[in-house]
């Protein structure tokens, strides 16, 4: 029997309609804008500033903190300010805008083909190359990735899991990536196995992938330690929780981290671009973002250099259809609605989607019917119907906690599921801050 | 193009609603309200009608212009209570009957506590013990001598369920009473007798094979229902066959069938987790049989529902779902 | 059945008695001394538990200001100036009195003057779309227009206008209880002084971007160039952060600034329509 998660989960339409377009390389573009906050933490503190000629791969920033990480230019050209800029959500985030000129990149980087899989390096190596390399993980979160490859003293890492789910509807950059570079994704797993000094390593990827299971089973014949397991399609499995479930049957305990059941989630793209770092010198700069929806004609997977606004890419995709709504930086459930589509891309983003009035306007709101499908469909356990409720009432902090409001993973399946169309999640979330916020405030034991 | 939309997440939906969670169960229901217009003619079917129209014009003119709030009878609640009340009721009542017991289902036990999601009663079943304790002679007799195309004999008298209680009251032994009883067959596929709704097992079973497989409804209530049912049942049923009816015949007589699967299954009026509804499941089971065997009515399910309906907000506050890296004790 | 009768009645008239005298020795008992001062003043408060004040209830409040020494640090927005002079006449002590305060709406967002940009289609809570992001106008400060004042308004005295989308006061009903400027995610909404015949001036506009910024936002924002500033004559006016703040205690209402402003982002309100000569007439408060 295939394998999955314990409790709750949804099964939304796949729509996995840019399976089959393979990868394509963007375009250069005229300017670039280089967000500082690339990943989880500090931002990023600028090292250059206007008027300084800068190649690809070029530190522009350095990590401002413990959990923070570096910047690299991801174009050749000139500086053209350091300065605030809005993000997708229009938020100021300070930016540094590269006028490009050519494509001249830093002498060290690797840039053939040739795949190189002898690990010379140590434990340590590895890590300060990842850090360097400003490798983030890649699944959305955007950690710093060195961070996670040197667990606490105390903790001991046991395997590693290869995200390769993609259980969100739409998305395929993860699953051209299988497809297409399959080797190279195995070769950056051993790098981090080595890194965490683990022998057992596994690629989770969901059924609705044959292709891509087959290309990765195919090159896992050469890494005895990697195995490949064939999860069913059930959403949300990609979340780090329910893959660990998943795949080794251990539930992290509430509160607890990941590594306290031994295992070290990593997204495949994540490893494709440790392998970069690593055997290739070359910092994270591009990603695959998926370009769908099902009102745009045409389907893409880009390998875009990050710092290329959303709109030059929507456009050169064919641009924005009559009947497009809303455009979302990710997938359905978890992805971000996007406000400013002159934002610029980041490490993380993994897709634009497209959708349409009707797929996406949200439903009036009608009385909770009590059919208990969002306490079903829950993937920890919790009771979102209730939260929701506490929610409204206000100010019931000590009953959100007693009902592990801080546990969601806000993974939106009580908000899909919910046949009354009752925000679910908006409630849960703001009431979760809120707990959290008084949580942290509360002394430790 | 307009503006953006731009909301939190998740930014895709279900397809399933209140709406399409009713529309399902009047599905469901089809196959049992067919049977009842063949076994009882056209009086059958006005009483649904009739049944249907009551309770959603009750709730319209609640809504418009008692609470003069939004109106919300296009969610057809109110017509899948219509349904089940009709289908509670012997297949030729006279159409005031129902009426009155729509307009107590709706007015009383619904729009009373707030209207959808929040009643503690089911509503279809509170107009139907409201009729039987009003009109116990029009509830518990049944003529049929309207039975349409001739697939069945004009039939009138008491249900299965009646007949042996009225007997054993009698003292009559069960042997010298299932001279005239009904074959498992016949139990199947026509009681002859009993409410609109529960002339034919077979018919209900198929209302509720469709809702599982919709998922719209869990088969742990049902499940446990006709468990406890034929568990306990068939414990009595050993120590003295001749004092108590065997198991088979409790699931398949009366409205346990029409009961557990429609009824107990309500979603405002049964516990939100496994765990709770298990306990629900079992509660019915147990207070059917003992209402059966030792109570003055002959039927026990509408009872037994509408008291276990009370624990519900316990069940819930107490039975919580394993949560999420839960050590297992 | 006569004697059945008279037994119950009895029996009942036993058990009252028993119960009366139980109950009359466990109130001694159990007596809680409560400063009589406390029941008094609650009486004269408007009881409408609105917590403005900052305590937890009318009760709490009657409770610490009887404990309290002075009358300093109590004040019932509510209530205002006459109850606090009653409170303190019960107490026998003296009470400054304060200038009444209103809630003041610092936003000209309106649908003709701020373009909507994208539509937001959340829950409709002003908190859950702030999390989400600055907001549906190319201005990251202003009003969202979502209704959570009005949702923690206790005395129906702050309403979203349909027609413009901002938050508008009933000055009548507001009681400056404070819980509409708590609410309110963005700080749109400010206590200040009622002012002399309700009238007041102040910058309806928080817009801390820089003046290009928010001019193509908005058409009525504070584009901070100061004019106000230079223009006031009794230096209330302090320009921060790209936007104009008067401070309401030194504030004479001479409204100059009213009319330099060239974005008209400064309100004045209830005064009398102006005369036709520019001079303008000096009120001192």
């Amino acid at each position: 029997m295939k394998k999955t998660f314990r409790i709750g989960g949804v099964h939304p339409h796949d729509n996995k309609i840019s399976a089959e377009a393979a990868t394509e390389i963007f375009p250069a573009v005229e300017t670039a804008y280089v967000s500082m906050a690339q990943h989880l933490g500090a931002p990023a503190t600028p090292i250059v500033a206007a008027g300084d000629k800068v190649k690809v791969g070029q530190v522009i920033a350095e990590p401002s903190g413990f959990i923070s990480g570096y910047v690299h230019s991801p174009v050749s050209g000139t500086v053209k300010s350091v300065a605030p800029r809005g993000d997708i959500a229009g938020n100021m985030v300070m930016h540094v805008e590269i006028t490009v000129e050519g494509d001249e990149w830093m002498e060290d980087i690797d840039r053939s083909d040739t795949v190189v899989a002898d690990i010379p390096y140590s434990p340590e190596e590895i890590i300060e190359k990842v850090k360097k390399a400003g490798v983030v993980g890649l699944g959305g979160a955007s950690f710093p990735t060195h961070v996670k490859l040197a667990p606490p003293k105390d903790k001991k890492a046991e395997c590693l899991i290869l995200n390769g789910t993609e259980c969100e509807p739409y998305l395929t950059s993860d699953d051209r990536i299988m497809r297409e570079r399959p080797r190279e994704i195995l070769i950056g797993g051993a790098i981090m196995m080595k890194a965490l000094g683990v022998t057992r390593g596994y690629v989770g990827i969901e059924e609705n992938k044959p292709k891509a299971i087959a290309s990765m089973t195919e090159a896992a014949r050469e890494f005895p330690q990697i195995e490949v397991v064939t999860l069913k399609k059930r959403y949300p499995q990609g979340g780090e929780k329910q893959l660990i479930d998943a795949v080794i049957r251990r539930q992290v305990p509430s509160g607890a981290l990941p590594i306290d059941t031994g295992a070290v989630v990593q997204n495949v793209g994540t490893s494709l671009a440790v392998y970069e770092a690593v055997q290739k010198n070359k910092p994270l700069i591009d990603n695959v973002i998926t370009v769908t929806g099902g009102c745009m004609p045409v389907q893409h997977n880009y390998k875009v250099r990050i710092g290329t606004p959303m709109s030059k890419i929507i456009e050169v995709a064919g641009g924005l259809p009559e009947k497009a709504a809303k455009v979302i930086s990710g997938g359905p459930m978890m992805g971000r609605a996007i406000a400013n589509l002159d934002a610029a891309t980041v490490k993380a983003n993994g897709a634009i989607l497209v959708l349409s009035e009707d797929e996406t306007r949200r439903r009036k709101e009608s009385a909770c019917i009590r059919c208990s499908k969002c306490a079903s469909a829950c993937p920890m356990g919790l009771e979102p119907w209730l939260l929701n409720k506490l929610s409204r009432a206000g100010g019931m902090y000590d009953e959100l906690e007693k009902e592990r409001v801080f546990d969601c993973i806000e993974c939106g399946c009580c908000s899909f599921t919910c046949p009354a169309g009752i925000p679910l999640l908006d409630m849960i979330r703001i009431s979760k801050a809120e707990v959290m916020k008084i949580l942290r405030s509360r002394p430790k034991k | 193009m307009n503006k953006l939309l731009v909301s939190p997440s998740p930014h895709t939906h279900s397809p399933e609603s209140t709406r399409t969670i009713m529309r399902d169960v009047l599905i469901a229901l089809a196959p049992a309200m067919l049977v009842s217009v063949l076994a009882s003619g056209w009086s059958a079917l006005m009483l649904i009608l009739v049944g249907v129209a009551a309770c959603v014009l009750t709730e319209f003119l609640i809504q418009k212009y008692l609470i003069k709030g939004p109106v919300t009878v296009c969610d057809l609640s109110a017509a899948v209570t219509g349904c089940l009340l009709a289908l509670n009721l012997p297949g030729n009542s006279p159409w005031w009957l129902i009426v009155v017991g729509s307009v107590v289902a709706i007015g009383v036990a619904k729009m009373t506590f707030g209207g959808l999601g929040q009643n503690i009663f089911n509503p279809a079943l509170v107009g139907r013990v409201f009729l039987l304790v009003s009109f116990p002679v029009l509830m518990t007799t049944w003529d049929d001598a309207g039975a349409m195309f001739g697939i069945v004999d004009a039939f009138s008298g008491a249900t299965p369920l009646g007949a042996v209680k009225e007997g054993l009251k009698n003292g009559m032994t069960l042997t010298e009473l299932t001279a005239d009883n009904l074959t498992l067959g016949q139990q199947l596929f026509f009681n002859l007798g009993g409410s609109a709704g529960e002339l034919s097992s077979l018919a209900l079973i198929l209302g509720f094979i469709y809702l599982l497989c919709r998922r719209v409804i869990k088969a742990t209530i049902p499940v446990t229902i006709l468990c406890t049912v034929f568990v306990i049942s068939g414990i009595f049923w050993l120590a003295n066959p001749e004092r108590f009816t065997n198991p088979i015949f409790n699931i398949f007589t009366g409205g346990l069938l029409l009961g557990s699967i429609f009824m107990a299954t309500d979603y405002v009026t049964s516990p939100m987790t496994t765990k709770g509804q298990i306990i629900f499941g079992i509660g019915i089971g147990l207070i059917t049989v003992f209402v059966r065997y030792f109570g003055s009515y002959p039927e026990g399910v509408s009872f037994a529902i509408l008291i276990m309906n009370c624990t519900v907000p316990l069940l819930n506050k107490y039975c919580k779902p394993r949560r999420f890296g839960e050590v297992r004790k | 059945m006569t004697g059945t009768i008279l037994f119950t009645i009895a029996c009942l008239v036993a058990l009252g008695l028993l119960f009366a005298v139980v109950l009359y020795f466990v109130a001694q008992k159990f007596k809680v001394e409560e400063d009589p001062r406390i029941g008094v003043v609650e009486s004269i408060l408007p009881g409408a538990n609105c917590g403005g004040c900052g305590q937890a209830g009318c009760h709490a409040f009657a409770e610490n200001v009887v404990k309290a020494p002075g009358m300093d640090g109590f004040f019932c927005p509510v209530g205002g100036n006459p109850v606090m002079a009653k409170v303190a006449e019960a107490l026998g002590r003296a009470v400054e009195e304060k200038a009444p305060m209103v809630a003041v709406v610092r936003c000209n967002g309106s649908f003709a003057n701020r373009p909507r940009t994208s539509e937001y289609d959340g829950y409709a809570s002003c908190k859950v779309m702030a999390t989400l992001y600055p907001g549906d106008t190319g201005c990251k400060f202003g009003c969202l227009g979502k209704g959570d004042c009005e949702t923690a308004c206790k005395f129906d005295a702050i309403h979203v206008d349909p027609a413009t989308g901002v938050a508008s006061v009933d000055e009548e009903k507001c009681t400056a209880c404070g819980a509409c400027v708590k609410a309110c995610p963005k700080n749109v909404i400010e206590l200040r002084a009622k002012g002399f015949k309700n009238r007041r001036v102040y910058v309806s506009c928080i817009n801390r971007d820089k003046g290009a910024v928010t001019r193509k936002a908005c058409s009525a924002g504070c584009i901070g160039c100061g004019k106000c500033a230079k223009t006031c004559p009794f230096g209330a006016i302090t320009v921060e952060n790209n936007v104009a703040y008067i401070d309401f205690t030194k504030c004479k209402m001479c409204r100059k600034c009213v009319e330099v402003c060239p974005t008209h982002a400064i309100h004045e309100v209830n005064f009398p329509p102006k005369p036709k000569i520019e001079k303008p007439n000096e009120e001192n408060v």
